[in-house]
C-alpha cells in the first residue's frame, strides 16, 4: 500500500525495496534513506562495498542482514581500493555488476582519501558515494574533516575551530566523467543522479548530505526539514559536474535567487548552539564564497 | 625449459604460469622487479590479467581482497615496510578466507633505512592466519609460488599463502630455473563464498561473539587441514615435475648429533658449513625450516640444536628458536645472525656449531 503512495508522489523512483524494514539505524537516520534510494536506482545487479561507518552497523548482525544486495564490509581506509579490485575482477570475468562504495565522510575525507584519490586517478569503473553526516557517527560523533566550522562534536565540545574540508573541489581536481552532490531530502534527485552515474563508464562520485538527528541534535521528525534548509539556505549546494562542465541543480539555483535565512538552518540544530556572531559571520562568508564560485563556474565566467 | 633467472623473475614467471587474473601491487626494494615484470607481461600481452597500480600497499591488499572475493586468482608482492603498511588488510584477507598469494621479499625494518635481508617483516605477520613458506633457491621460489595457489585455493584451506624469499641474496641473484607447463596442476578456482548479486547478504558484517568464535576456530581448523593439503600438493608436484619439497629441507641429518636449524638462504649456506664440520669429524646436519605456518612437527630426537634466527622479537628472543622451544620443549643455542643483511658466511655458521652453548642466546658480531 505504502508503495502506491510513494509512486504517486515520486513517479521516477523505482518501487523495489532493497533495504528491509528494521535496520538498526537511529530513528530519523537520513543515511538509511539515501541508501534506500541509491539501491532503488542501482537495481539488483549491484555489490556494495562498505567501510567501517554507521552503515556497517545498520545492516544488522550476522547471519541476518537488512539489505537485499550483497554488501562487502571492509576496513575503514580501504573502500575505494577494495572496489578497485572488485571492478577490475568483474571486468576480467566479463560481468557488468555495479560496484558502489558507500562510505561516510570520515572514511572519505579523512582516512580513506588516499585510496579514493588513487582509485579515481586510475580510472576505476565504479561509483563512490560519500554520505556526509559531518562527523564520525559510528564511534559516537567525533569531529571529522567534514565537520563544519563551529559545530559541536564530542571532540570539539566548544565548537569546531576549523572549516569543513572542501572535498568536492579535491574530487573535481581528478576531472571525473561524472560527479554530483545531493541531499537526503531530495530522493528523486538522488535516484536520477545515481542512474546517470551508473550509465557512465569510469570513476563516478556522489557526495550526499545526510542530516543525522543524534549527531546534529535535532528532533528525529525533522530530518527532511533540516536537509531542505541546508539546501535552501545555501549551506549545501547541489550540482553535477561532467568533466569540467558544472550544472547547478534547480534547488540550488532557487536558493541562490532567494535563500532561506542561514540562522534558521543553524538554530534548528543543537550542535550549533551558542555560536558567536563572529563564527556565524565566518560561516556565512565561506558559504557565500562557495556559492559565488559555483555560480561563476556554472555560467562559464571563471 | 632450462633457463637462468633471478628470484624475483622466477616468482613473476610462476604468477603468469598460474593464470593469475588480477595483480595489485606497489613497488618497494627489493621486491619491485616482481611487479615490474608482471606489468611488463600484462602490457605485452603474454599474461591476460588486470594489473592495478595502486597508490599504497594498504590499497594493494585491499584491491586483492576486492578482486579475490569475486572468485578470481589474485596475487601481490611486497617487502618490509610495505608488508607492515598493509598489515590491517593482511589480517583481513585471511579472516575473509581469500586464497590470495603474496610474495614477500624479506627485508629489514627501519630506522635506519636498510634494504637487506631479514625475516622480522614476515614473522610479524605470523599470527594473521596466512600460511607462510620460506624458500632458498630461485627454483624453489618458482615452484613454491605455483604450489601456493593450489594450496590456498583448496576448499579445505581457503586461506592466503605468503611465499618468502630473502632480499637480494635470493631476489636478485641468478641461478638456473627449470620452468614448467602447469597444465591442470592448479584446478580452476571455485570460491564457495564468492560475492554474487544472486546471493544477497552481508559479508563480514557485525558478528556476535558466539559466531565470531566459531568463525575464528574455523580458520584454525583449516590451518590444521592445510597440513594434508600441503603434503598432497608437494607430492603431486614431485610426481608431475620431479622436484620434491617438504616441511624442512634436510641435509645430512640422518646420523647427525647436532643440528643447525635456520630459514631462507642461510639454510643453504649452512649446508656448506655441515660439510666443513663433517670433515672435522663433527656429526652435524642442517634442517632448513620451510613452513612456519602451519608450524611443522619437527622430529628433532635428542640431538643438540643450534638455531639461527635472522629476526628478533624484542623482549623475547629469536622467533624460530622460541617456536621450536614452544612446540618441542627443547632448548637450543640461539644465534641471532644476518639482521639487516649482515654477512654470515659458512665459516661463521660452522663456528656457531663449534662454539655452541646450549641454553644461551648470542648475537653474531655484537655483545649485549
Ligand atoms: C583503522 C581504523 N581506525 C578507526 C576505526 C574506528 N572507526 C570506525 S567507524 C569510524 C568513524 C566513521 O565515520 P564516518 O566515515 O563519517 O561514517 P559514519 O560513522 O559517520 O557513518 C571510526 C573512527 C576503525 N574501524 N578503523
Ligand atoms: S548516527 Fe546518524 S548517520 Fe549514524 S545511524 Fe544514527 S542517524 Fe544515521
Ligand atoms: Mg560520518
Amino acid at each position: 500500500m505504502k508503495n502506491i503512495r510513494v509512486l504517486t508522489l515520486m513517479p521516477t523512483v523505482p518501487d523495489t525495496e532493497y533495504i528491509h524494514k528494521c535496520t538498526s539505524a537511529c530513528a530519523g537516520c537520513s543515511s538509511d534513506l539515501i541508501l534506500r534510494h541509491v539501491l532503488k536506482a542501482a537495481g539488483p545487479d549491484t555489490v556494495l562495498v562498505v567501510p567501517a561507518c554507521c552503515t556497517s552497523v545498520l545492516q544488522g548482525v550476522y547471519p541476518n542482514t537488512s539489505f537485499g544486495i550483497p554488501v562487502y564490509n571492509v576496513a575503514f581506509a580501504s573502500a575505494a581500493a577494495v572496489a578497485s579490485g572488485m571492478a577490475a575482477a568483474f571486468e576480467e570475468l566479463g560481468k557488468n555488476t555495479n560496484v558502489i562504495a558507500y562510505a561516510g565522510d570520515g572514511g572519505t575525507v579523512d582516512i580513506g582519501i588516499q585510496a579514493l584519490s588513487g582509485a579515481l586517478e586510475r580510472g576505476t569503473n565504479f561509483l563512490y558515494i560519500c554520505y556526509d553526516n559531518e562527523a564520525y557517527g559510528n564511534t559516537g560523533m567525533q569531529r571529522s574533516g567534514s565537520t563544519p566550522l563551529g559545530a559541536r562534536t564530542t571532540t570539539t565540545p566548544g565548537g569546531k575551530p576549523h572549516q569543513k574540508k572542501d572535498l568536492d573541489r579535491i574530487i573535481a581536481a581528478h576531472h571525473l566523467p561524472y560527479m554530483a552532490t545531493s541531499c537526503s531530502a531530495y530522493p528523486q534527485d538522488i535516484v536520477r543522479k545515481v542512474e546517470k552515474a551508473l550509465s557512465i563508464k569510469g570513476p563516478k562520485f556522489l557526495h550526499i548530505l545526510a542530516p543525522c538527528p543524534p549527531g546534529w541534535r535535532y528532533d528525529t521528525a525533522k530530518t527532511i526539514e533540516v536537509g531542505k534548509l541546508a539546501v535552501r539556505s545555501g549551506m549545501w549546494a547541489m550540482y553535477e559536474r561532467e568533466y569540467d562542465t558544472l550544472t547547478l541543480s534547480g534547488q540550488t539555483k532557487a536558493a541562490m535567487m532567494k535563500p532561506a535565512p542561514l540562522e534558521e538552518y543553524l538554530k534548528i540544530q543543537g550542535r550549533f548552539s551558542g555560536l558567536k556572531p563572529d563564527t556565524i559571520a565566518e560561516i556565512r562568508q565561506s558559504m557565500e564564497r562557495n556559492l559565488r564560485l559555483l555560480k561563476k563556474e556554472a555560467e562559464g565566467t571563471c | 625449459m632450462l633457463t637462468i633467472s633471478t628470484g624475483n623473475n622466477a616468482v613473476a614467471a610462476a604468477v603468469r604460469e598460474a593464470g593469475t587474473g588480477v595483480v595489485a601491487a606497489y613497488p618497494i626494494t627489493p621486491q619491485t622487479e616482481i611487479v615490474e615484470q608482471i606489468a611488463n607481461f600484462v602490457t605485452k600481452g603474454s599474461m591476460k590479467a588486470s594489473y592495478i597500480p595502486v597508490e599504497s600497499e594498504h590499497s594493494a591488499m585491499a584491491a586483492c581482497i576486492g578482486a579475490s572475493i569475486t572468485g578470481i586468482r589474485t596475487f601481490t608482492a611486497t617487502s618490509s615496510h610495505g608488508l607492515l603498511y598493509m598489515n590491517e588488510m593482511v589480517n583481513w584477507a585471511a579472516a575473509a578466507r581469500l586464497p590470495i598469494v603474496m610474495a614477500n621479499v624479506n627485508r629489514a625494518l627501519g630506522p635506519g633505512w636498510n634494504v637487506w635481508a631479514e625475516h622480522t617483516d614476515s614473522l610479524q605477520a605470523r599470527d594473521t592466519g596466512w600460511l607462510q613458506v620460506y624458500v632458498a633457491t630461485v627454483q624453489e621460489a618458482y615452484d613454491a609460488t605455483l604450489m601456493a595457489f593450489r594450496i590456498a585455493e583448496d576448499r579445505r584451506v581457503y586461506l592466503p599463502v605468503m611465499v618468502n624469499l630473502d632480499g637480494f641474496t635470493l631476489s636478485h641473484i641468478t641461478q638456473q630455473l627449470e620452468d614448467v607447463k602447469i597444465g591442470d596442476f592448479i584446478p580452476p578456482l571455485v570460491l564457495d563464498h564468492k560475492i554474487d548479486p544472486a546471493h544477497p547478504g552481508g559479508y563480514g558484517c557485525m558478528t556476535s561473539s558466539v559466531d565470531y568464535v566459531r568463525i575464528r576456530s574455523d580458520i584454525e581448523r583449516s590451518m590444521r587441514d592445510s597440513v594434508e593439503v600441503i603434503r598432497e600438493t608437494e607430492a603431486e608436484f614431485a610426481k608431475r615435475f620431479g622436484r620434491s619439497y617438504s616441511w624442512t629441507d634436510d641435509y645430512r641429518c640422518e646420523d647427525a648429533e647436532v643440528l643447525i636449524l635456520s630459514m631462507g638462504t642461510l639454510g643453504k649456506e649452512a649446508e656448506v658449513a655441515i660439510d666443513i664440520l663433517r670433515s672435522e669429524g663433527v656429526k652435524a646436519g642442517s634442517m632448513r625450516v620451510r613452513w612456519i605456518r602451519p608450524f611443522p612437527n619437527l622430529d628433532l630426537g635428542d640431538r643438540e640444536l643450534v638455531v639461527i634466527d635472522r629476526n628478533y622479537s624484542f623482549g623475547f628472543g629469536g622467533i624460530l628458536a622460541g617456536s621450536i622451544r614452544a612446540k618441542t620443549g627443547k632448548t637450543c643455542y640461539n644465534v641471532i645472525a644476518g639482521l639487516g643483511g649482515q654477512e654470515v658466511t659458512y665459516h661463521d655458521i660452522a663456528s656457531f656449531v663449534r662454539n655452541r652453548k646450549i641454553g644461551t642466546e648470542e648475537w653474531f658480531g655484537v655483545k649485549i
